[in-house]
């Protein structure tokens, strides 16, 4: 570590101003803090800070993603080898999907970091670790089909107008992750609906099965086969889903919001960290589940009459509430406010599902909308503070 | 009595190098130095120069903008140097004791037989206004105004602080009479806020105050907090806050006639050998009761407690509202690897993303001066309202201060706050936010908009 240290402080004064790498200069910041703690004192206020820093906070949600990352790995190989009808070891399924996702994560990293390098170097700010999380996020939540250049081109559009137009990490209003599938989404709805998408096909790099696909096949996601008005659900080969398989989640659809046991785990290690908030993450399920029991008591459409239960399960609402719904940045930032924010995410999703016969999933759209309103509800509890501050003055 | 006011939020940090109660016996250094940066809202008018003999009393400096606001020597002997800065700002006065603190005389009477006129001349004239402070703006107080209430803290819960129950012994009669000369300055109501947990007997005792008891983590001995419980301020209204050491200083003045500066001391903190208290005068130099004292070459001297007090050298003076100094490690040459993912099982964190919320609230951490992170913009929420115990949303009222938006700031309860409330908020941000540098600046701003 000190050779490492040495080298840092050697070739550091070339990368300062005048030095012949200057340009460069956030990127070695940021490999400079990433790698040693900065040692920077306070100054004045707090001589002591607690230890934690915005880096560890990423990482924990990163840490989080990881069961919901391999597990979609597996399941994306898993599927590969199903519609083919072959027989595969677990690790040539993992294999598989872990060389099909794989290339998402890299490209939604390169292009989303390298457009905060650059920021940050323009505005000559450090580099911030939001990041860290929405590259991670976005790989997660495309169709395994998504071409790589439309994952760059959607990437690149929610950094820059999502993010870095608002002023960077903390100042953003929507969810970044959020906006890059809401712009693959809109503009590229064939590469991220419909029944095509979800299961990945053909081999890659010689792995994978070279038989011919069986047929019969739908391929869809079981909420896309609910809205089309199939009442029995089915996985990929058209054999029927218990709620059991709806938790494992070995069935088509985004590649990590499937599994609700992989998720479980990461919501266990955010709200044990204490990264994510409880109020938002309970009041989503809340609203969600109440919204689902009100709409089966309707029974009006298919979608309406899936049970509550299934709704929870399926798409993509655990992941929405676990990892999106929560992201503190888009979230309202006062405390009761969450509880309410949570709550109509969990309710919009549902209506959107079971109302719009356009959208299968509603969970985008809502955690989306909600974003919009959070500084509303934020406003809402903080004029009561006002008026209770002015009422004692009068009395 | 009321009933005891229970404060939910707040941490205690537990450091380590608490003082074992007992006196040292560290000698008065010769060199003291007064700041005027410390009498915060006054602009000094020097009225001494370099050779000048000054007695404990003698006025060094007044208030530009009120004359009869004026800061006195802590000590008899000659000036040495008026240390000046930028623009000729005078940085401080630095004065040689003689060892005799001669005083100016001062009057020797009960203040509740004394009148009004009579007690605010004899305060004013011995330079012991300067330490009664004022809500709003977290200033030296202004003489012309009528307060609705004064505050004093009978316990401070900030980490390494002084046992009141402890420094406080023996002084009930100073005390009393200090606490009399306040309320007929004031002409309002002397609040006292104690700890439930300790056995407060002084105040207790003391007639003419009204007892409040408060129980739960700091900042529950931060006088705006137990002024938020109470009375809270409301635009418009003014709250004098004194230390309890310093009205127990009014009051010796009142009981023998001359005048001292004296006042007990806590010399706390991971980097000293012996932490313990001592007798100490505002404005001493610390040189002598460090000496042969610390651990470790790369250390920070505090005067205060680490949260809100003020870097000094090693030679460094005791501010005028301080009783603690603390001695902790800097952490400037860390060099710590990849620290943000480590599990750092020796460092403290409220984040449960560390374990030292496992390890059980007796364990004392050595904290250092390491900010351990860079400077960020609010990403997590909820953490400021978790340490802070007022009906006031913290990341709100600074996020107006920064937009130096006057009716938010006045909204949001902009009155009822002194930086250092927001010593705790600033210690456990994930961002990094210098939350206290903001608040005062926000303060200094509104008062000079308003003005």
């Amino acid at each position: 570590m000190k050779a490492l240290r040495n080298f840092l402080d050697k070739v550091k004064p070339s990368f300062e101003e005048g030095g012949k790498f200057h340009a460069f200069r956030s990127v070695f910041d940021g490999f400079e803090t990433f790698l040693f703690v900065p040692n920077t004192t306070a100054k004045r206020g707090s001589h002591i800070h607690d230890c934690i820093d915005s880096k560890r906070a990423m990482s924990m949600v990163v840490i989080a993603l990881i069961p919901a990352l391999l597990f979609g790995m597996y399941n994306v190989g898993y599927q590969h080898y199903l519609v083919h009808g072959e027989e595969a070891s677990f690790w040539a399924m993992f294999l598989f999907g872990f060389l099909a996702v794989l290339p998402k994560i890299v490209v939604a990293y390169a292009v989303g970091l390298g457009i905060e390098f650059v920021v940050a170097q323009w505005r000559n700010e450090e580099i911030q670790e939001g990041f860290l999380v929405s590259g991670m996020l976005i790989p997660l939540i495309v169709p395994v089909e998504c071409p790589l250049w439309i994952l760059a081109v959607a990437t690149a559009f929610a950094v820059i107008f999502a993010k870095e137009v608002f002023g960077g990490t903390g100042y953003n209003i929507f969810n970044v992750a959020l906006i890059t599938r809401a712009f693959l989404f809109f503009a590229y709805p064939v590469k991220m609906s419909g029944d095509a998408v979800w299961v990945a096909k053909d081999p890659l790099c010689c792995v994978g099965s070279e038989n011919a696909l069986l047929d019969g096949l739908t391929g869809a996601t079981p909420l896309g086969q609910v809205s089309t008005g199939i009442t029995e659900i089915t996985n990929a080969v058209g054999a029927s889903m218990s709620p059991m398989d709806m938790v494992i989640g070995l069935y088509p659809g985004s590649i990590g919001e499937t599994s609700v046991i992989a998720i479980a785990i990461g919501a266990i290690i955010l709200l044990w960290t204490g990264i994510a908030s409880w109020k938002t993450m309970l009041s989503v399920f809340a609203g969600g589940i109440l919204t689902a029991m009100m709409f089966n008591s309707i029974g009006a459409n298919d979608v309406m009459n899936l049970p509550w239960y299934e709704h929870i399960l399926l798409g993509g609402f655990c992941f929405g509430a676990v990892f999106m719904a929560t992201d503190p940045v888009t979230s309202p930032r006062t405390e009761c406010g969450k509880y309410i924010y949570g709550f109509l995410i969990g309710f919009v999703a549902i209506v959107i599902r079971c109302l719009n016969p356009g959208y299968p999933e509603g969970m985008m759209l809502a955690i989306l909308l909600m974003n919009l309103f959070a500084p509303l509800i934020d406003h809402c509890f903080v004029q009561s503070n006002i008026k209770r501050r002015l009422k004692r003055a009068n009395k | 009595m009321s009933e005891v006011i229970r404060i939910k939020k707040g941490l205690d940090i537990n450091l380590k190098g608490k003082a074992k109660e007992v006196f040292s016996k560290a000698q008065l250094p010769d060199l003291f130095a007064v700041r005027p940066d410390d009498f915060h809202g006054i602009k000094p008018k020097t009225v001494v120069k370099e050779g000048d003999s000054v007695k404990v009393g003698s006025v060094l400096f007044y208030d530009k903008a009120n004359p009869d606001l004026k800061v006195v020597s802590p000590v008899s002997g000659e000036v040495i140097a008026v240390n000046r800065g930028d623009r000729r700002k005078v940085l401080d006065i630095r004065i040689k004791s003689d060892g005799n603190f001669e005083s100016v005389p001062f009057v020797k009477a009960k203040p509740s037989s004394m009148s009004k006129e009579e007690v605010r001349k004899a305060i004013l004239d011995a330079g012991f206004f300067a330490f009664i402070k004022q809500r709003p703006f977290d200033v030296v107080a202004n003489p012309e105004d009528a307060p609705k209430a004064v505050f004093i803290s009978g316990f401070d819960t900030a980490p390494l602080a002084p046992n009141y129950d402890f420094i406080m012994v023996g002084r009930d009669e100073e005390f009393q009479l200090g606490v009399e000369a306040l309320a007929k300055l004031s002409g309002a109501k002397v609040h006292v806020g104690i700890n439930v947990d300790n056995a407060s007997k002084l105040f207790k005792l003391t007639k003419g105050v009204e007892i409040h008891e408060f129980q739960g983590p700091h900042p529950a001995g931060n006088v705006g907090v137990q002024i938020h419980h109470v009375d809270p301020i409301n635009k418009g209204e003014i709250v004098w806050t004194v230390n309890a050491q310093d009205v127990a200083m009014i009051g010796k003045a009142f009981q023998t006639g001359v005048l001292s500066f004296s006042r007990s001391v806590v010399l706390a903190g991971s980097s000293v050998k012996n932490p313990s208290y001592c007798k100490m005068v505002y404005g001493a130099s610390i040189s002598n009761i460090v000496a042969n004292n610390i651990e470790g070459d790369n250390v920070r001297y505090i005067s205060g407690n680490p949260l809100t007090g003020t870097q000094i050298p090693a030679d460094g003076f005791l501010g005028a509202f301080d009783s603690q100094v603390t001695v902790i490690p800097e952490g400037d040459k860390n060099d710590e690897f990849l620290g943000w993912i480590m599990p750092r099982l020796k460092k403290f964190s409220v984040s449960r993303s560390y374990f030292s919320w496992l390890l059980g609230s007796s364990r004392e951490y050595e904290i250092d001066t390491n900010v351990n992170g860079g400077e960020r913009a609010f990403i997590m929420s909820g953490e400021y309202d978790k340490v802070f115990p007022m009906d006031i949303y913290p990341e709100f009222l600074v996020k107006a201060i920064l937009a130096r938006d006057i009716d938010k700031m006045e909204q949001l309860g902009i009155y009822e706050v002194a930086p250092e409330d927001f010593a705790l908020c600033e210690f456990v941000c994930t961002s990094k936010i210098e939350t206290q540098r903001i608040v005062r600046e926000g303060l200094d701003f509104l008062r000079k908009e308003l003005a």
